[in-house]
């Protein structure tokens, strides 16, 4: 009651600033997230209505089937067969490779499943089960998984990032709260596409939180959860590391600090794989499961080095996986080292969202087997960074949208597609919305005519892969064009993002030459 | 410094309603474009039936074709807005409007036309919106909008169930806005066009003629005749426009039949939550409690819902209830505000009477729709925030009106939308109304006027003295009566089949009709008290 009346006194400083945070400036902190969060909720539900991957479309569907398959292999095969090939569990069809924890959520949501709907989840019979019921049941799983996990972490978030609540932060809080839930890719490819990122960023995001208030044991056990539900949560790790190894080093007994952090680790890996640490066997039949190298450096098209420069360089028949694999994996470091020098040199809370955001574009870019999915990887801390770079961010946000373009017409969501991009610009530009702050660099250095040009040209790539048929011989010109655009752009972003890391540096040298004279 | 940032916000605001507006609907729009997978009920078929028929068919047939057992039971300019629509509906897809072959026909095509169709003509609603509304201040209209273009029982109506209704009332507030403005003769001529869209608005007509009859026509012999003149010759014209062509074939009377189906039961399959509700019921218990006493009493054959099937009276012990006895019922009930109407037409209070016409018609009328609510609730919004206790009976209403829509909506997949919908109402009306009086008390304090009133309701819950008026706090009784609701409805979810299964089916929508017509009957009786009291 207190809080309540101390945030009414002081909220109407900015009165009719702005549209729609007017309707929660009288309320407190806890009501803006609940409006927020429920029209979140009701957008992941409106999206649901929406078909899922390979809906329709036998005999191997898609995402929707394979994590229906996992449900349904978790439940009914023993723990130790699930990543196994056998009589029950055949792996060419979906089987399972993605680490533990993804596999422990599949068996609980199985369970859920098998209550209400026997048949969506029994072995065998259920394979490319498709109904009312089973359908709503699976998107009731993503739902809840997002609703118990990713929003409580955004909230966490929110809390640390905005410690001293203020009048004028408190647009800025709802503005950012809806940034990170209304995010569009994410609604498209969980509740649309089907699949449950929401989990995985999810710990991220409340690892984030957890370093950032300085709780670094807790936010390396939530890490290593969210690494054991996705692998690709990998592409965090170098700005993880780099930015508690360079903590670790101002503190008094490095050595301690770091043994600390890697005993927690270990321990939570042990603890996540333990049904698999019986034989070395096992534990490597598990972990060859989540490595598809096979699968070659790209399989659809997709913004990276690899996809966008294969116009020019043929990578797949140059070199073969090997020395390819060395090659991506070399790009890759390379690319992300300067971010991890700055967070070793230099940690700070600042930093490390930057480093996060590096370390996971460098993985988008060059890295082996990306799907255009990943892009959701780096947009997560882009949008943690939201109200420090508006600019880049609605411009991330654009291309990353763009590059999910192409998957989304394949899976029947151009209406959510348009209609969520167009949510997301609408509650960006609110009226009467305090002009977000565009010192940035990205608009000095393209100019807004070609800001402009390239705008159109995303447009009219929109326009042309609905309606034009593309030329016989290259079936595939339109996808092309796409990625080569925005990974133009994610390579601008990339490096703008890098910079602005480094410069974080500047202000402290110069806060500490001033002590020094004082 | 303080100055000039008010400056700057005044600046900005009085440049920006229409586009601030302009955003509410894009906004919404984008929810609208979501649904469109969602269920729909029948009368998605009954619209592109329609299309159909005016598509394919001569005027002359329009209102005789019975290829579909969806006839044609909206008036002619309806009929007309149709027949424009199946020219776009042809060039999507030409099996739309076609009669036979296009009957049930659902492919994406024509369910996305024609949610677009409905998404397109709320433009109307937008006009009537912007247009009662461009005299208040920004803060008042933001939150009228987000009332009306963000209603929830629209999007449920309009959206998922599939109506037009949004269109219509648009025509409604339009005309509203020109009784509020004064120009009464162009408000007049809106509403005959919107009879002549949609007859069931008629309720209202009785109030707009003795408005117009007083506050346009009074004063002097000779002025008040010409000006009665000019109002019925130019709503003449607008029935000659939508009926001439019908009258000239010699079809009026088909016209009217099918206009006005009797044949159709007291009550709606799904009990409209209104006053009949309570006369069912009590019919029941006094049978049953007369059964138990020794009485025979007979079963009766009738419902209430299928109609005047033969001579059988579907009540046991009361009497039976004809149409013209629940006509008699809405003009008595509309006698205090037609009263009223005569002695003071101001313009201030059509928006009132109006709402108060369409509500007596909803709780006394024959054979309502549950949907009707929306003839109320939609304009109420407009003087919903006027004061206080406006705000507190409007709450109440939108919340039991939009519940009782729920049962429209009776799959799975939407009910957390309309559950959703609901509480995000909920709260942005909370919210809302509460930033609304938060600051009018605010302002009044810094005028001067330190009126140390404290509202018996105001002072319970906020323990200290300072916080006199933080905002909106409904009353005890409202609040036990809203999470009645919440009971209502988990019964009607979970316990209900959990406890009885399949037997009883009709219990839980039963219980939501009286729980819902008990809120409504408050809302009726709520306005008739402000109505007589107002001078």
């Amino acid at each position: 009651m207190g809080k309540n009346t101390k945030k009414n006194t002081t909220t109407y400083e900015d009165v009719n600033d702005n549209t729609w945070f007017w309707l929660i400036q009288k309320g407190t902190t806890t009501t803006t997230f609940t409006t927020i969060t429920l029209f979140a909720l009701l957008i992941r539900f409106m999206v649901s209505l929406y078909p899922y991957s390979g809906s329709g479309n036998p005999p191997k569907f898609g995402d929707f089937e394979a994590q229906r398959h996992w449900m349904e292999i978790t439940i009914n095969v023993p723990i130790r067969e699930w990543y196994r090939n056998g009589t029950d569990n055949d792996l060419s069809y979906w089987g399972l490779d993605y680490p533990p924890l993804t596999a422990y959520q599949s068996f609980l949501h199985g369970i859920f499943l098998r209550f209400f709907c026997p048949h969506c989840v029994s072995l065998f019979d259920s394979r490319g089960h498709e109904s009312y019921l089973g359908k709503q049941l699976m998107r009731w799983t993503v739902i809840s998984s997002d609703v118990l996990i990713f929003f409580p972490a955004v909230l966490y978030f929110l809390i640390v990032h905005y410690k001293q609540p203020s009048p004028s932060r408190k647009s800025d809080l709802a503005w950012h709260t809806t940034m990170l839930l209304l995010n569009p890719c994410l609604i498209l490819i969980d509740h649309g596409h089907f699949q449950f990122n929401c989990i995985s960023l999810g710990f991220t995001v409340a690892a984030v939180a957890a370093i950032l208030s300085g709780k670094d044991l807790v936010g390396s056990v939530l890490y290593c959860l969210a690494l054991n539900h996705k692998q690709m949560s990998a592409y965090f790790a170098p700005a993880f590391f780099s930015h508690l190894l360079g903590k670790c080093l101002r503190r008094q007994h490095p050595l301690l600090e770091v043994s600390k952090l890697g005993l927690v680790v270990l321990g939570t890996f042990v603890a996540v794989w333990w049904p698999y640490l019986y034989s070395t066997n096992s534990a490597l039949e598990v972990l060859s499961r989540l490595a598809p190298f096979e699968r070659g450096i790209f399989e659809d098209y997709v913004a990276n080095f690899w996809c966008a420069t294969s116009i020019l360089i043929k990578w797949k028949r140059l070199f073969a996986t090997g020395p390819l694999k060395l090659l991506s994996f070399s790009a890759t470091i390379i690319s992300c080292f300067p971010s991890m020098v700055q967070q070793i040199k230099s940690p700070s809370n600042q930093g490390f969202l930057y480093g996060l955001l590096n370390s996971s574009l460098s993985f988008y870019l060059f890295s082996f087997q990306v799907h255009e999915k990943s892009i959701l990887l780096p947009l997560l801390p882009a949008t943690l960074l939201a109200m420090e770079e508006p600019f880049i961010f609605r411009w991330f946000m654009q291309f990353a949208m763009l590059s999910m373009f192409p998957l989304m017409v394949r899976d029947g969501l151009i209406i959510p597609y348009f209609a969520l991009f167009a949510l997301f610009f609408l509650v960006l530009n609110a009226p009467g919305q305090q002009k977000v702050r565009d010192n940035n660099f990205l608009s000095n250095y393209l100019g807004s005519t070609s800001m402009h040009l390239i705008l159109c040209c995303s447009l009219i790539l929109h326009i042309v892969y609905l309606t034009m048929q593309p030329p016989k011989k290259y079936p595939f010109l339109f996808e092309a064009m796409i990625m080569n655009l925005c990974f133009s752009q994610f390579v601008i972003v990339t490096l703008g993002y890098n910079i602005k890391q480094w410069m974080l540096n500047k202000p402290e040298k110069l806060e500490e030459i001033e002590k020094k004279l004082i | 410094m303080g100055k000039k940032k008010l400056s700057f916000n005044d600046l900005q605001n009085s440049s920006t309603p229409k586009k601030t507006l302009g955003w509410f609907f894009l906004v919404v729009t984008c929810i609208k474009v979501l649904l469109f997978p969602s269920y729909r009920s029948t009368d998605f078929e009954v619209h592109r039936n329609w299309l159909a028929i005016t598509h394919s068919l001569p005027l002359s047939q329009w209102y005789f074709d019975e290829t579909s057992p969806w006839t044609l039971d909206y008036p002619p300019f309806f009929a007309y807005f149709e027949r424009f629509l199946s020219i776009l509906a042809y060039q999507v897809d030409p099996q739309i409007v076609h009669l036979q072959e296009g009957l049930n026909y659902s492919s994406n095509k024509v369910v996305f036309f024609q949610r677009a169709t409905i998404i397109l003509s709320d433009l109307s609603l937008l006009y009537g919106v912007y247009r009662l509304t461009q005299k208040l201040d920004l803060r008042m209209q933001k939150l009228i909008w987000s009332l009306v273009i963000w209603s929830p029982m629209l999007l449920i109506v309009d959206h998922v169930h599939f109506q037009y209704n949004g269109f219509l009332i648009g025509i409604l507030l339009i005309s509203l806005s020109y009784l509020e403005e004064g120009r009464d003769l162009l408000g007049g001529f809106v509403f005959a066009v919107l009879l002549c869209f949609k007859h069931l608005f008629a309720v209202a007509a009785p109030v707009y003629f003795i408005y117009l009859l007083r506050h346009y026509c009074w004063g002097g012999i000779v002025r008040g005749f010409s000006r009665l003149l000019i109002m019925g010759g130019l709503v003449a014209t607008v029935f000659a426009f939508a009926f001439g062509p019908f009258f000239h074939l010699g079809q009026i009377q088909q016209v009217i039949q099918r206009l006005f189906p009797f044949g159709r039961g007291l009550c709606h399959a799904y009990w409209a939550p209104n006053f009949w509700v309570f006369y069912i019921m009590s019919d029941k218990g006094l049978a049953f409690i007369l059964r138990k006493l020794g009485f025979n009493i007979q079963i009766p054959a009738a419902s209430f819902t299928a109609g005047l099937v033969g001579d059988a009276s579907p009540f046991a012990v009361l009497p039976r209830i004809t149409p013209s006895m629940t006509f008699i019922m809405v003009l008595l009930a509309l006698s205090p505000c037609l009263f009223k109407a005569w002695k003071n037409p101001r313009p201030q209070m059509i928006t009132r009477w109006i709402a108060y016409a369409y509500t007596c018609g909803f709780l006394f009328g024959w054979h309502v729709h549950e949907k009707a609510s929306l003839h109320f609730v939609i304009p109420l919004a407009f003087v919903a925030a006027q004061t206080r206790e406006d705000a507190k009976h409007y709450f109440l209403l939108s919340i039991v009106s939009c519940y009782s829509l729920f049962p429209l909506l009776f799959e799975a997949q939407e009910y957390p939308i309309k559950v959703l919908l609901l509480l995000l109402h909920f709260i942005l009306m909370r919210s809302g109304f509460s930033a609304q009086f938060y600051n009018r008390d605010e302002t009044r304090a810094t005028s001067g006027h330190t009126k140390k009133t404290v509202d018996q309701f105001e002072s319970e819950g906020s323990l200290s003295v300072d916080v006199k008026n933080n905002g909106f706090v409904i009353g005890l009784i409202e609040r036990i009566y809203l999470a009645g609701l919440v009971v209502v409805e988990i019964w009607g979810q979970f316990l209900h089949p959990l406890l009885f299964g399949d037997k009883l089916a009709f219990m839980p929508l039963m219980l939501i009709s009286v729980y819902c017509a008990l809120g409504i009957m408050y809302s009726w009786i709520w306005q008739l008290r402000s109505i007589v009291k107002s001078h």
